[in-house]
């Protein structure tokens, strides 16, 4: 039981991580996603590298179905039974529009309004009941959805994170009539004030239920008449696993699980040669993802809109996209401006050079035809190879002409303003959360995003990029990687001088309790389990709350909670830290407390992936010639995984392998360290 | 226009510059107190031009409104500084007064001198809805009000900061006129925290660009975004097209109030003449010139989307107001209500372009602000005031029905969670709920309005409510039809009653288990309703968003024969 696999289901491709912990081999498979059920290609991946699964102890899985489901509108039939006069809440969402400008467009939510069913029943914001819920009304309306063919129910009432008591005598009168796995009430599911995104999370995951349990439980199945014994655990979007369990009755939890993997492998990669500061960049076919990590700590959000009106809350590793991803296309507006994106060929038809259909110019083009693209081995596969002459008359018709430049310099533009683009997001991501940029190390993966790294340093001012060994896989090294965590939230609401820290002890506890309980439950091993606790805060009329770290130990389980004095200088630090001065004679509240309990999973030594042995000269495939700034370059071809520990390699330069083309800019060098990364740098620095 | 800027550069500082803002709007949304700011991001950021104040650059999650108006004010600061001749590095003003810098009066805008090697490069403001600016109604929507004196102090442009040097009497005449300084001082704080950020990151711009080049891109930037503009309109037709619309009344007489707007195309020029519009009123339905011109932009930007929010657009669009009209009020007419009279503007612009552009214009959405705000004291003493905004039905368009509950035209606000509302005020909603049989019937019908209805919890409390639409319903284009109307009502100990102006009034009194009832215009249809496939009508019927009366006497009955 030796090995571990970690398999990642992008839109395009399916990515296969298998580590043998006993030879220190690490082999990685790359196969189309299949659709619309993903666990063929996720079986067949894995079949590429491994016959007998009974040597397998984990298989970790980052997936997007929830995420597809979502988008697709392809979950179950729901329905939803919810306080009287409130049946509106989850179409109504917060009052918002799809678009700033244009007044177009509507809005469907998951749920129509025909299976959002009103019961008398009233909590008011203290957790007063006011009306006893009617559990005749409830069973009536739950055999109404039955009757209709609903698949699950979720049960949204009014203040119930401030107490659960109607919610939770609804759900047993509902599972009472209708034994279903899938009956859940918001109280379970998010204890948080604000009901529509309390509702919209449990509507959410009530209409993934079925349908990703579904999922998760056929690949348990195939694995295990595959000989496999061993744990399956998924990714969540805060970048732990869970297990299987945990993932078929909160599924909401993965709407960001494959993206959420591939920062965590980031985080690990560039700990272990030796950046605690980094920002992520994925370019992948439509856009480019960037996520920031500092000391070693991956940012959290603590919600996301999976598309208009589709609201999730639970935290989640903060990751921001633009619309600026290799297939994004280049077009010249009514006012002569050079716009990239957002409209997108995405990776079908994808960029003018596949000869899949589109005729405009996207960044890929550009990439092919400054010769940063080798056209006779494009990557993945798909293709024999790239047409040059129709990407550089793509570029010519519908940029070169409009601004009067050559097809090269037009293609030089595409990339400037691209590079720009993403340098600004970069700049933003790092700078909204108070960081410098110039502190960062920058480490590009996915497809594309070892091209543009040069353009990176030079537009933000960051000196140096490490491009991990597999950039192509990287969520999937990152399935390995992650550790077991689950979060809880229950809001509080009170201020600190009214703060009742027994209460908070048994809320703290229980959150540990219920923690511990689901990493008991892992077969896996823990090198250690961490608790994190953390209030959200704000003076009295504030809207927005801090995130507040409490210093609190658990001791072989137990909580001893913070006094009221250390909670308040515990706020007054990170709110100075946040807006630079306190304010006088402000009144403190606590509004949630959130709570991490994390299972330390053991670390895969990363230097079993560094080359053995190999020379710089053998490792050198030829030249060809390649535009940069506004000359071309004779440019040295490598192949990437033959480079020695240790061999500079300077630029202009380009690095081959299989899923990735890493590009060196003229004036930088790129050296393989220890673990077989490519650390690039100022030459001389 | 000769841009001396390489194409390239201009497309990577366009961006640059567009995020300064953003992250100005960002620093001010995070740090704000009051939900108007935080939740609603009634505020607004931008560059604005060293000589002419015209807006150069705005946020994207600004305002949209502020878009236009934000250039006023700041003309208004560039007169007063040139006046005194003491303007300084360092220096902020700071004023509300609507009559020099457009919108309303809580409106607290901050503008900042952007020096660079001894000379003006640029201005940067700040601009953010405060929750309470004193006057006669807490919120500042005083339907009654026929000076701006009672709805709220007024304050010219002044100096907050002198040379880098805060002026704590001006704070202190600022707290002592609100019945919220806790949160005001918060904003503030906020607000010049954004212009901080502006200043240093748009210095860094510099240095790394140099003052020529940025320069030269913002005039470049300008005379695109004119460029852009006179290519949309040349896609239109010639003609003149006329439409006409009423407010119900100006909170004083109840009397309706025409606005009319005559749009005339001409090649790539625009005029928009309000000749036939309202003489300026006794109650706050007015709006300052600058309001009007702002509005007009609004709605020119939402027929066309893509547009920059650069005053550049403007240049080839000619917007008349006639002088006495209640769209060019002078001062000191109250013009506190001034979101109902724009939303009025937007939708006759709409009307009259749907004839000139039938694929381009949606339908009349809700069109009323309706601040609602309801006041008291809490068992301990302690004031309170819940003031709110409320969501209506969007038009329909030639592509898709009407938004449900949406946000206005003017603004991009968010409502607060029913339980953050619950939570922070002894208030519980009955319903918050959407309102059938209020889209207007179209092929494409609009969206619908809302219902909510709100119980008092404590022992007694006072509402106001400040709204529109309660006799003249929103119109369709294109053959649509029009919305279902404003419908407030209160309870007292005999029932249930209705304002005498429809939809304003103060100081209803209320006692604990009486509750208010705001029913919410829809938006307007698109395309007649015959048009409209008998499935749809099913469809509507089947989810109760129209009751089977209503689908019969609008449609016809052939719905129910349709096979969903």
């Amino acid at each position: 039981m030796t090995k571990m696999i970690g398999v990642d289901v992008g839109g395009t491709f399916t990515d296969v991580f298998v580590l043998d912990e006993a030879s220190g081999i690490a082999e990685v498979a790359k196969v189309p996603t299949s659709r619309p059920d993903q666990s063929g290609g996720f079986l067949d991946g894995i079949a590429r590298k491994v016959e007998d699964l009974s040597g397998v102890g984990v298989v970790v899985h980052g997936t997007t179905a929830g995420t597809n489901a979502l988008l697709e509108r392809k979950g179950a039939k729901i329905g939803i039974i919810t306080t009287e006069g409130l049946r509106d809440v989850l179409e109504m969402r917060r009052r918002d529009r799809p678009r700033t400008w244009g007044l177009r467009g509507d809005f469907e939510p998951v749920v129509p309004r025909n299976l959002r069913l009103e019961v008398p029943e009233r909590t008011l914001a203290d957790g007063t009941v006011r009306v006893s819920v009617d559990l005749e009304a409830v069973q009536a309306a739950a055999r109404e959805l039955i009757d209709q063919g609903c698949l699950a129910v979720a049960i949204l009432f009014a203040n119930a994170y401030a107490n659960p008591e109607n919610e939770r005598a609804a759900v047993e009168a509902v599972r009472a009539i209708w034994p279903n796995p899938h009956v859940s009430a918001s109280s379970e599911i998010l204890p948080e004030i604000r009901e529509f995104e309390r509702f919209s999370t449990t509507a959410l995951n009530a209409y993934l239920q079925p349908e990703v349990s579904g999922y998760i439980e056929r690949l348990d199945n195939a694995l295990k008449q595959g000989g496999f014994e061993g744990e399956f655990m998924i990714v969540q979007s805060n970048g732990g696993v869970m297990g299987t369990d945990t993932a078929c009755s909160l599924p909401v939890r993965t709407a960001l699980s494959g993206p959420a993997a591939g920062v965590i492998a980031a985080g690990h990669i560039a700990h272990t040669a030796g950046f605690e500061n980094v920002i992520t960049g994925d370019m992948g076919g439509t856009s480019f993802d960037v996520a920031l990590i500092s000391e070693g700590q991956s940012m959290l959000s603590p919600q996301t809109s999976i598309d208009f009106g589709m609201v999730v809350r639970t935290p989640m590793i903060e990751i921001t996209t633009i619309g600026a991803g290799g297939g994004s296309i280049a077009w010249v507006d009514k006012g002569g401006l050079l716009n990239i994106g957002p409209e997108s060929a995405g990776s079908t038809p994808g960029p003018v050079a596949y000869g899949l259909g589109n005729t405009r110019p996207t960044v890929t083009d550009a990439n092919v035809v400054l010769g940063r693209i080798d056209p006779d081995s494009p990557i993945g596969g798909k293709l024999d190879r790239l047409d040059v002459d129709a990407a550089a008359r793509a570029i010519d018709e519908h940029v070169g002409k409009a601004l009067g430049l050559s097809t090269v310099e037009a293609a030089e533009a595409i990339l400037t303003v691209a590079n720009s683009r993403m340098a600004g997001a970069i700049r933003l991501v790092s700078i909204e959360r108070g960081f410098d940029p110039k502190r960062f190390a920058f480490m590009p993966f996915g497809g594309g995003g070892a091209l543009h790294t040069g353009a990176m340093l030079k537009e933000v001012g960051i000196g140096s990029a490490i491009v991990p060994r597999y950039p192509g896989v990287t969520s999937a090294m990152g399935c390995v990687i992650a550790d077991m965590r689950q979060d809880f939230v229950q809001t509080i609401n009170t201020t600190t001088s009214a703060l009742d820290t027994q209460n908070m002890q048994l809320l703290m506890q229980g959150h540990v309790d219920d923690g511990l309980a689901l990493l008991d439950a892992a077969q896996s091993r823990f090198e250690a389990r961490d608790t994190v606790f953390e209030l959200d805060m704000a003076y009295i009329g504030q809207t927005h709350t801090v995130s507040v770290p409490l210093p609190v130990e658990v001791i072989d389980g137990r909580v001893t909670p913070p006094t009221v004095e250390e909670v308040e200088a515990a706020f007054d630090a990170a709110y100075r830290a946040t807006y630079g001065r306190l304010l006088k004679n402000g009144i403190r509240r606590v509004m949630n407390l959130r709570t991490a309990v994390i299972g330390r999973r053991p670390k895969f030594d990363l230097r079993t992936l560094a080359p053995a042995g190999g020379d710089i000269a053998a490792a050198k495939l030829g030249s060809r010639k390649v535009h940069f700034g506004d000359a071309w370059h004779e440019t040295a071809i490598y192949d990437r995984l033959a480079l020695p520990v240790g061999s500079a390699v300077p630029g202009p330069a380009i690095l081959v392998q299989p899923d990735t083309t890493v590009l060196i800019d003229p004036g930088l060098v790129g050296r393989t360290d220890d673990f077989g990364n490519t650390i690039i740098t100022a030459e001389g620095a | 226009m000769a841009d001396a800027i390489d194409p390239i550069t201009l497309a990577v500082l366009a961006g640059r510059m567009e995020q300064i803002a953003d992250e100005m709007d960002a620093t001010l949304f995070r740090a704000a107190f009051n939900p108007i700011i935080a939740e609603a991001h009634d505020a607004s950021h931008g560059l604005y031009h060293a000589e002419t104040g015209d807006t150069l650059v705005q946020g994207k999650s600004g305002l949209p409104i502020f878009v236009g108006v934000m250039s006023f004010a700041v003309k208004a600061v560039i007169d007063k500084a040139a006046e005194a001749g003491d303007l300084e590095d360092g220096d902020i003003y700071i004023f509300n007064d609507a009559h020099m810098g457009g919108t309303h009066l809580s409106d607290m805008r901050l503008v900042r001198p952007f020096y660079r090697d001894g000379e003006i490069f640029c201005y940067l403001a700040s601009v953010g809805h405060w929750h309470d600016v004193g006057g006669a109604v807490p919120g500042n929507y005083n339907p009654s009000a026929t000076e701006a004196f009672q709805e709220a102090f007024v304050l010219p442009p002044v100096k907050l900061v002198r040379g880098g040097e805060l002026q704590q009497d001006i704070i202190d005449i600022l707290m002592r006129n609100t019945r919220l300084p806790q949160s005001a001082m918060g904003d503030l704080n906020g607000q010049l925290g954004a212009l901080d950020l502006g200043t240093k990151r748009l210095n860094e711009l510099l240095d790394e660009y140099g003052p020529a080049t940025v320069k030269a891109a913002l005039d470049a930037l300008g005379n695109r975004a004119e460029t852009l503009m006179r290519s949309e309109l040349s896609s239109l037709p010639n003609g003149r097209w006329e439409a006409v619309d009423y407010l119900d009344n100006d909170g004083i007489t109840d009397e309706a109030l025409p606005i009319k707007v005559a749009l005339e195309i001409s090649d790539d020029r625009m005029v928009l003449d309000f000749e036939g519009t309202a003489p300026v009123t006794a109650g706050p339905v007015n709006i300052a010139l600058p309001t009007a011109v702002a509005t007009a932009y609004v709605a020119i930007k939402h027929i066309f989307p893509d547009l920059p929010a650069n005053a550049g657009v403007m240049r080839p669009v000619d917007v008349r107001v006639p002088d006495g009209s209640l769209l060019s009020a002078e001062f000191p007419a109250p013009v506190g209500g001034y979101t109902e009279t724009i939303l009025r503007m937007i939708d006759v612009i709409f009307s009259a372009a749907s004839q000139a552009a039938p694929d381009r214009v949606v339908a009349n959405a809700y069109g009323t602000i309706n601040a609602l705000s309801i006041a008291g004291k809490k068992a301990n003493g302690q004031p309170w005031v819940m003031f709110s905004f409320y969501g209506g039905g969007h038009g329909g368009s030639i592509e898709s029905d009407g938004l449900n509950h949406g946000n206005a035209p003017i603004s991009t606000a968010t409502i607060p969670p029913m339980e953050i509302l619950e939570a922070a005020y002894p208030v519980m909603f009955r319903h918050w709920a959407l309102r059938p049989d209020s889209a207007g019937a179209g092929k494409h019908r609009g969206g619908l309005g809302a219902v909510y209805e709100i119980e008092l919890l404590e022992e007694k409390a006072e509402a106001f409510l400040f709204g529109e639409r309660g006799r003249y319903a929103p119109k369709g284009v294109v053959g649509g039809d029009t919305a279902a109307m404003n419908h407030f009502a209160y309870e007292q100990e005999d029932g249930w009653h209705s304002p005498p102006l429809a939809s304003k009034m103060l100081g209803i009194k209320l006692k604990k288990g009486q509750a208010v009832r705001l029913e919410t215009p829809g938006g307007g249809g698109y395309g007649p309703a015959s048009e409209r496939t008998a499935m749809s009508v099913a469809q509507d019927v089947a989810l109760g968003y129209m009751t089977e009366a209503e689908a019969t006497a609008t449609y016809g009955s052939t719905w129910k024969e349709a096979d969903q």
